[in-house]
């Protein structure tokens, strides 16, 4: 029978919610409030296990009772993905912050869903080196939270996705089974890449209770610059050209909006000498005109476009195309939003990656985005929608799945088959 | 085989693309571990997409296993037949399909070699970056199957690490693709989950890759210290100081006289041998290596010598690269590990491996990946000599369990396939390899696509998992079961 069934049947009957207070304790059983909501559905309880093995038994417990279980990080991003089919309760790793070990000689760290990203990094500068990613939010995002939405930024360029970073994870499963997959070493392939499987999961499959990261040196010295160029045409030409060169940057991305001209950061980490070198190639390669010392709204170029005002007629959306077609996808934006009368802004990093935010009425929203998925869908890329207006709940977040969503559902099945965790919040209804 | 699945497989193939006669199978009974064969029971090889499709689709309703291959190179006995089985054999399927250089992608054919990929984007300054020692053989499907790494892995990661998509044939004879052009394509990373996983989940027929522009400067030191032990203090100094090498290899003292004898690349005499290789802008790197060449000194290096020329730069790899080959001219016999430990641990269990070498009478040369910390162990023996055989598995086994206790891995990048499967168990627990085998179910319920790899104990899909227990939590009488 399935969570969103069954939990109607049973309720939340008082002598449920005593059996969680007798796995994680009276004070870790709270009555969800209305802040806890997620996509407009309601949860009951929270809970906030201390242990992998609390967690572990709170899943279970919650599969058996046929309970919709929603994992919960920092909550930044709670509200990507669809809405929940149902949400009975919020299973939080706000305890489970502990830094296992920082093998610093060995670049590794291992440490618990619950710790945040910011806290994180803070420990491992203290040997001088970086989880090399730049999510969202990192002083409230936590480990699983970013996993589970595969956040990243700007540094992916160099240093790859959280896929790339990951070596080893646990999993805790809706039927209790506590498995691990990967390891501590950077270097192995024993056995199937779970971490993999889970991150960008959306918690789907299974509760992440700890990972396992390589880590990278903090950098020698830094220098960016920002490169003005007058039209996307001519941006694209500068990017695919940095692309093309011999330069090392660490990240390089390109700003746009409706009503400004745009610009590309770019950013090189190295030695000094290293860094001499690479400014005058990068001052051969545009008019050195153009290029001036990158201002610190290149830091907090991603935040920037989630800082709205009006969630009722903002949308943003991640999108993923060709590199080569940056110019013709900002052509599309422009269009788009110029037929929708909407406002726009979006950050492309050069691996195709970007941040879209749309403003306007949630009609105009609703049409523009799905215009532009089918474009960008046209051109091998997608449109994921991670902020929609209240009024537009429908809207599906995801959009194509392609002809792999049937083995999806059945890896779904596989791991969840009473669909506890998280239900229709992802792509295909998964 | 029966000749009516023969006739079905002709077919789809042809005359040409069907072996049938024992003779011609013996070239199939073994990929490059060759001690444990196999007689497949036909060998197909496929000329398309659909050709594989209409060959799984007969495996599927005749229940007949399959392996994939590609060019057979692998070490762990993933392209091992299995009973009563066929291989589906990849290598006609070589061509490259497509070269965006804008985009930085290839779309290759599983039996593409490694190597031609990067000969192929070469003249505009591209590679492809995943260098396996057999890359002048071994394919791409290969690779995706192993997740194969190489020297250069540690800056630039391993095969996952540049598969952006995968065209694939499931075990019914259904096609799907994985990824795509495009990152972060909406759904779960199943291109994640397919590379490395053996041959157990499918066979790919199209692979889209990430290529990588060639850096502006690329630097080879050799550095010659007193043992091992000096050598890995300098590595630990050349992470610890911040730096990120192209590569870092170690050779010990037998592993370097099997290279001279093999391929004469001039390495100094010496316990430890270090070559590590920076690449990126000239600016930098020749500020890195006159920093490389500080540790080196200071940890004992009594010669260190910088490549001068291409020429030179290639024979220091050859040398590097031919080393397992190399273990002919010295040994008759060999074995060759693939163990991971935390890089920290380099001393402690080289110091054990020395002492079980010594203990089982039999000579290990080492050759490592020294920067990620993957051993290859190469356990010398003579076949001829009654127990030998036995004695060296025993060692070998041994020294997997040392890089497991050391918080490491069996397998950095040959795979765990026939070989290593039993070893599985005593790096993950139960739950975790039945958590890895409700994935391969997800895959192929028939457990059709090569079975009887990776786990140490098959399951059934859809079989309980064991005798049930019940759960703490149900024994203290909190939850029941429905």
């Amino acid at each position: 029978m399935d969570a969103a069934t069954n939990s109607e049947a049973s309720g939340l009957r008082p002598a449920l919610r005593h059996k969680f207070i007798a796995l994680v304790g009276n004070e870790y059983v709270r009555a969800a409030t209305a802040a806890d909501a997620v996509g407009g559905v309601q949860p009951k309880l929270v809970i906030e296990p201390g242990t992998d093995r609390e967690l572990v038994n709170v899943l279970l417990l919650s599969n058996y009772a046929g309970l919709a279980v929603i994992p919960r990080g920092g909550g930044t991003k709670l509200g990507w993905g669809n809405s929940p089919a149902s949400a009975d309760l919020i299973l939080s790793t706000a305890r489970m912050t502990e830094i296992i070990e920082h093998a610093w000689a060995d670049l590794t760290v291992s440490v618990q869903a619950g710790c945040t990203i910011q806290r994180l990094q803070e420990t491992l500068s203290q040997h001088g080196q970086r989880l090399a990613l730049d999510p969202l939010w990192p002083e409230k995002a936590t480990v699983g939270g970013v996993l589970s939405t595969n956040d990243s930024g700007a540094l992916r360029l160099r240093f790859g996705a959280l896929r790339d970073l990951i070596i080893g994870v646990t999993i805790a499963l809706a039927d209790g089974t506590l498995a691990s997959s990967g390891g501590k070493v950077v270097k192995n392939v024993a056995g199937y890449d779970l971490p993999k499987l889970v991150t960008g999961a959306l918690g789907t499959l299974g509760v992440i209770t700890r990972a396992v990261f390589r880590l990278h040196p903090l950098p020698l010295n830094s220098r960016s610059f920002s490169v003005s160029t007058v039209n996307a045409e001519e941006t694209q030409k500068l990017v695919l050209a940095v692309q093309d060169s011999k330069l090392a940057h660490a990240f390089l991305q390109s700003h746009f909006a409706d009503d400004t001209p745009p610009v590309s950061d770019i950013l090189f980490e190295g030695t000094d000498a290293g860094l001499t070198a690479q400014e005058a190639q990068l001052r051969n390669l545009s008019a050195p005109a153009n290029i001036s010392q990158a201002s610190t709204s290149t830091w907090t170029a991603r935040e920037d476009l989630w800082a709205f005002s009006d969630p009722a007629g903002t949308a943003i959306a991640k999108i993923s195309i060709l590199p080569a077609n940056l110019a013709r996808t900002m052509e599309l934006v422009a269009h788009s939003a110029n037929t929708h009368q909407l406002r726009w802004k979006a950050l492309i990093y050069a691996t195709g990656l970007g941040g879209l935010r749309l403003q306007g009425t949630a009609g105009s929203l609703r049409g523009a985005l799905r215009t532009l998925r089918g474009e960008l869908q046209g051109q091998h890329g997608s449109l994921v929608v991670l902020h929609r207006p209240g009024k537009m709940p429908a809207f599906d977040a995801w959009g194509m799945a392609g002809d792999a969503l049937a083995l999806m559902k059945a890896v779904k099945q596989q791991l969840d088959p009473k669909n506890t965790l998280n239900p229709g919040r992802f792509v295909g209804g998964i | 085989m029966e000749t009516r699945i023969l006739d079905q497989f002709r077919a789809i193939v042809g005359d040409r693309g069907l072996i049938s006669s024992p003779e011609e199978l013996h070239t199939y009974e073994c990929d490059g571990l060759t001690n444990i064969r196999v007689m497949p029971r036909a060998v197909v090889l496929p000329n398309s997409t659909e050709h594989v499709q209409g060959i799984v689709r007969i495996c599927h309703r005749e229940r007949i296993p399959f392996v994939a291959r590609g060019s057979g190179t692998g070490l762990s006995g993933g392209a091992l037949p299995v009973e009563n089985g066929i291989v589906i054999s990849l290598a006609r399927m070589n061509r490259i399909l497509e070269v965006d250089f804008p985009n930085a992608r290839v779309v290759v054919e599983p039996g593409v070699i490694n190597l031609d990929v990067s000969g192929r984007v070469s003249p505009r300054d591209y590679f492809y970056a995943p260098d396996p020692s057999s890359q002048s053989i071994c394919s791409i499907g290969g690779n995706v199957a192993e997740n194969s790494g190489g020297a250069h892995c540690l800056k630039y990661g391993f095969t996952t690490t540049h598969v952006l998509g995968l065209e694939v044939v499931l075990s019914d004879g259904s096609l799907v693709h994985f990824g795509g052009k495009t990152l972060d394509t909406p759904g779960y990373d199943l291109a994640g989950v397919f590379v490395g996983s053996e041959g157990t989940l499918g066979i790919a027929t199209k692979i889209i890759l990430r290529l990588v522009k060639r850096p502006e400067c690329i630097r080879t030191l050799l550095a010659a210290f007193p043992s091992t032990n000096e050598a890995g203090a300098a590595v630990s100094d050349i992470i610890a100081a911040g730096m990120l090498p192209a590569a870092i290899e170690m050779m010990d003292n037998l592993a370097i006289q099997a290279a001279e004898a093999a391929v004469h690349a001039n390495y100094p005499s010496c316990g430890g041998l270090l070559l590590v290789e920076l690449d990126g802008p000239l600016a930098e790197v020749e500020a890195l290596m006159t920093h490389v060449n500080e540790i080196c000194r200071s940890n004992g290096a009594s010669e260190i010598r910088l490549a001068q020329s291409e020429g030179e730069r290639a024979l220091v790899w050859k040398g590097r690269k031919a080393a397992f080959a190399a273990m002919g001219r010295i040994s008759p016999n060999y074995i060759v590990q693939d163990g991971v430990i935390p890089r920290t641990a380099l001393p402690q269990v080289m110091s054990e491996i020395e002492r079980l070498s010594q203990e089982a009478g039999l000579r290990v040369a080492n050759v490592f990946h020294a920067g990620d910390g993957n051993l290859h162990p190469l356990v010398l023996y003579d076949r001829r000599i009654p127990g030998q055989e036995k004695a060296a598995e025993a060692l070998s086994n041994s020294i997997l369990e040392l890089c497991i206790a050391a918080g490491g891995s069996i397998t950095g990048e040959h795979g765990v396939g026939e070989d290593k499967k039993k070893m599985m168990s005593k790096m993950f627990a139960e739950p975790d390899l039945v958590t890895m085998q409700r994935v391969r179910c997800a895959f192929d319920p028939l457990q059709l696509s090569n079975p009887t790899k990776i786990f140490p104990t098959p399951r059934l899909c859809g079989e309980k998992p064991g005798e049930y227990v019940p759960h703490a939590i149900e024994s203290a009488g909190i939850a029941e079961r429905y």
